[in-house]
């Protein structure tokens, strides 16, 4: 991916100014970041200070917003999975691959599974596990992504103990291996080199 | 991702008889109970041709078809497929186009089958039977274009189902027009030429706007959470 | 160079605040022409245009009926090319300009559908004919009414604006096809029953009046959408120093 000649990484993200608007509404104060590879970025923020938002936005599921950014092709995850309940997970995996147009055969898909500890469901139908599995699946679908840029919102919700420790795992390797995260949370994800991003209320009640 | 995505319309239209079956089942239960209430309009001997028996067909078609486009994103924008469709997919219009395909694959293209049944039901003359196959296979593409345009837009609303109609019937209203006029014509054994045209054309243009529409829409939809 | 300044103008236009410098004097513009026209075309049409060798009187509602049924439809593509407008280049003026445009097409369509019914009761006996031009007036009505609905339902005025703008673009695109179809409809299933406006053999005594109404309803229509854009745009941007010091200087604080 990078040649030779430039030996600075370019950023996987690099937003200036950035915040996000709901109803004509500053949502927080105008953030400026630059996320390299390598980097793990927890988000921070009360309830309603615009964290899932600044994620849709920077995945371009939200239009709303002013400053600019530019990022290359992302992985996002929302509180909705994207997994179809009529679907197994295995089905479910391959169709992730087609999206992205990344190639996938069945033994690293049941590889991602068996890491992901779900690998005794991939022939069940998603809608018959519970919301834990189905984010050990989701999980999966990490694992076989090529998108080096993820964007997860709320990764921990339902997840169990060993679960918890998988993520961290999972993210850690992720950012060694030329990757990275920003990752929106209230509970601090165990990851040994990360950085916080904040997300202060707007005050100044500006409408743009 | 063509080939991943057909793929799994195909594995959910199979697991998810009901999107298939439901609607069948609205159109004939429907049609019963207009002839039921409406008897003398019916006339189910051979050499006869009804004369609301084309109205009747295509009003219950388009009824059918709006009932089936309620749920028509309905799923994928819960499951969170959509969003990960539009963010994920190399080419978000072509998962449209092919949601769009299936739609009417489920719908439209089955009623073109139950055209033998549903003549034998309403009493049109066997010799219209044909033509009506071809009138439904040309019109009813552009309900599910056009329906997919405000299907979209609506999807994101708890109770949309009222204003879907509102927004898609007008919209219905040429096809149902050309539509039943080409049954008609039919029956009277004239020809169908000008009806094929217009229909043809009607799916042309909703296939030209459709797509695209339906992107902005649903865009607008995954904004609304 | 061009381009830079034609981009310039651009966002100039998408600018409330001169929008509503550039309309204050098209508002009183507006408001006089359509007072005078309208006063004039009512006076020439009712009471000096000749009598129809065979409607009589009761023709002189197309002086109402025709400019309402015009004005209808040019609202509503209007509304169309403001939601196009808007949602290729993100302008929020154009939300303004729906929103403006949206209850006074309702009301035009609904005065044309009424004007016409009262019109058809000595034309044709009964107070609702199934006529082309009435069906698709009512298509319209109805996709008017669609859009309507849609903008009830959503309450995120950002959302309301993409999603509305979408819906009358949309629409004006069927027009035509919508209006093909009604008048195919039309003379293959009804008799021939003799239409309302008979342009080609209507002597200039009846039409020039029926122009000066039709010249009439549209500065009317421009009256009240930009009345209706200014007051929104004094609402929107009420948090801003120019609309309230405007505010403060009518006096109206």
């Amino acid at each position: 991916m990078i040649d030779g000649a430039t030996l600075t990484p370019q950023p996987l993200l690099h937003a200036t100014a950035l915040s996000c608007e709901r109803g004509g509404q500053r949502l927080f104060s105008p953030l400026s970041l630059s996320v390299l590879p390598g980097d793990y970025i927890e988000l921070i923020g009360e309830n309603g200070s615009g964290k899932s938002t600044l994620l849709r936005t920077l995945a371009g599921l939200h239009s709303q917003f002013t400053g600019e950014y530019r990022s290359q092709d992302a992985l996002y995850q929302g509180h909705r999975l994207g997994l179809d309940g009529l679907l197994t997970p295995l089905e479910n995996l391959a169709w992730f691959a087609g999206l992205e147009d990344c190639p996938s055969d069945r033994e690293t898909t049941l590889d991602a599974l068996d890491r992901a500890g779900v690998l005794v469901k991939a022939y069940s139908l998603c809608s018959a596990m519970s919301a834990g599995q189905q984010r050990r699946v989701a999980m999966a679908r990490w694992l076989l992504s090529s998108r080096k840029l993820w964007l997860l919102d709320e990764p921990l919700t339902a997840l169990d103990a060993s679960a918890q420790g998988l993520l961290g795992e999972i993210i850690a390797e992720h950012c060694a291996s030329g990757g990275a995260a920003i990752c929106a949370t209230h509970n601090p994800i165990d990851i040994s080199n990360k950085s916080e991003l904040i997300l202060q209320a707007d005050k100044s009640g500006a409408r743009s | 991702m063509i080939r991943a995505a057909l793929v799994r319309e195909w594995q959910v239209l199979l697991r998810g008889r009901g999107t298939v079956i439901n609607p069948i089942a609205f159109l004939l239960l429907t049609t019963t109970l207009f002839v039921i209430a409406a008897p003398d309009a019916m006339t189910t001997a051979a050499d006869q041709s009804s004369a609301v028996a084309p109205g009747v067909l295509w009003s219950l078609v388009l009824l059918t078809q709006l009932l089936a486009l309620d749920s028509m994103y309905r799923r994928d924008f819960d499951s969170g497929v959509l969003e990960q469709t539009l963010v994920g997919a190399q080419v978000p219009f072509v998962a449209v186009l092919i949601r769009i395909f299936m739609q009417w694959l489920s719908t439209g293209f089955i009623m073109v089958g139950l055209v033998p049944l549903l003549g034998l039901m309403l009493g049109l003359s066997s010799q219209a039977l044909p033509a009506t196959a071809l009138a439904l296979l040309l019109g009813t593409p552009a309900l599910s274009l056009l329906g997919s345009i405000g299907a979209s837009v609506t999807v994101g609303f708890n109770r949309g189902g009222v204003i879907l109609a509102l927004l898609v019937l007008p919209l219905f209203l040429p096809t149902l027009v050309f539509g039943a006029d080409m049954v008609i014509s039919a029956q009277a054994g004239r020809s169908v030429m000008p009806q094929v045209y217009a229909l043809s054309l009607i799916s042309l243009v909703a296939l030209a706007l459709a797509p695209f529409a339906t992107l902005a829409g649903l865009k607008i939809s995954l904004e609304m959470q | 160079m061009l381009g830079a300044s034609l981009k310039r103008l651009w966002h100039k236009l998408g600018s409330p605040r001169w929008f509503f410098s550039l309309t204050t004097p098209w508002v009183t513009f507006f408001g006089w022409s359509a007072a005078l026209l309208l006063l004039w075309g009512a006076i020439w049409g009712l009471a000096y245009a000749p009598a129809d060798y065979q409607q009589g009187n009761s023709f002189r509602i197309m002086y109402v009926h025709v400019p309402a049924a015009m004005l209808a439809q040019s609202l509503y593509i209007g509304m169309g090319v403001a939601g196009f407008i808007g949602l290729v280049w993100r302008m929020k003026l154009t939300d303004v300009a729906i929103s403006a445009c949206l209850p006074l097409g309702m009301v035009v369509t609904a005065l044309a559908l009424f004007s016409g019914s009262v019109w058809g009761r000595p034309t044709w006996g009964s107070w609702w004919e199934w006529d082309g031009r009435t069906v698709s007036t009512l298509v319209l009505f109805f996709l008017y009414v669609g859009v309507f609905a849609l903008r009830e339902a959503i309450a995120e005025a950002e959302l309301r604006a993409r999603a509305s703008a979408l819906i009358a673009m949309v629409g004006t695109v069927n027009i035509p096809i919508i209006k093909y179809s009604v008048e195919w409809w039309n003379t293959l299933h009804q008799p021939a029953s003799f239409s309302l406006t008979q342009k080609p053999t209507m002597p200039s005594e009846m039409w020039l009046p029926l122009l000066v109404m039709v010249l009439g309803f549209y500065c009317f229509a421009g009256f009240i959408v930009l009345l209706r854009m200014r007051s929104e745009i004094l609402q929107r941007e009420s948090n801003a120093r120019w609309a309230r010091d405007w505010i403060v200087r009518r006096g109206f604080s």
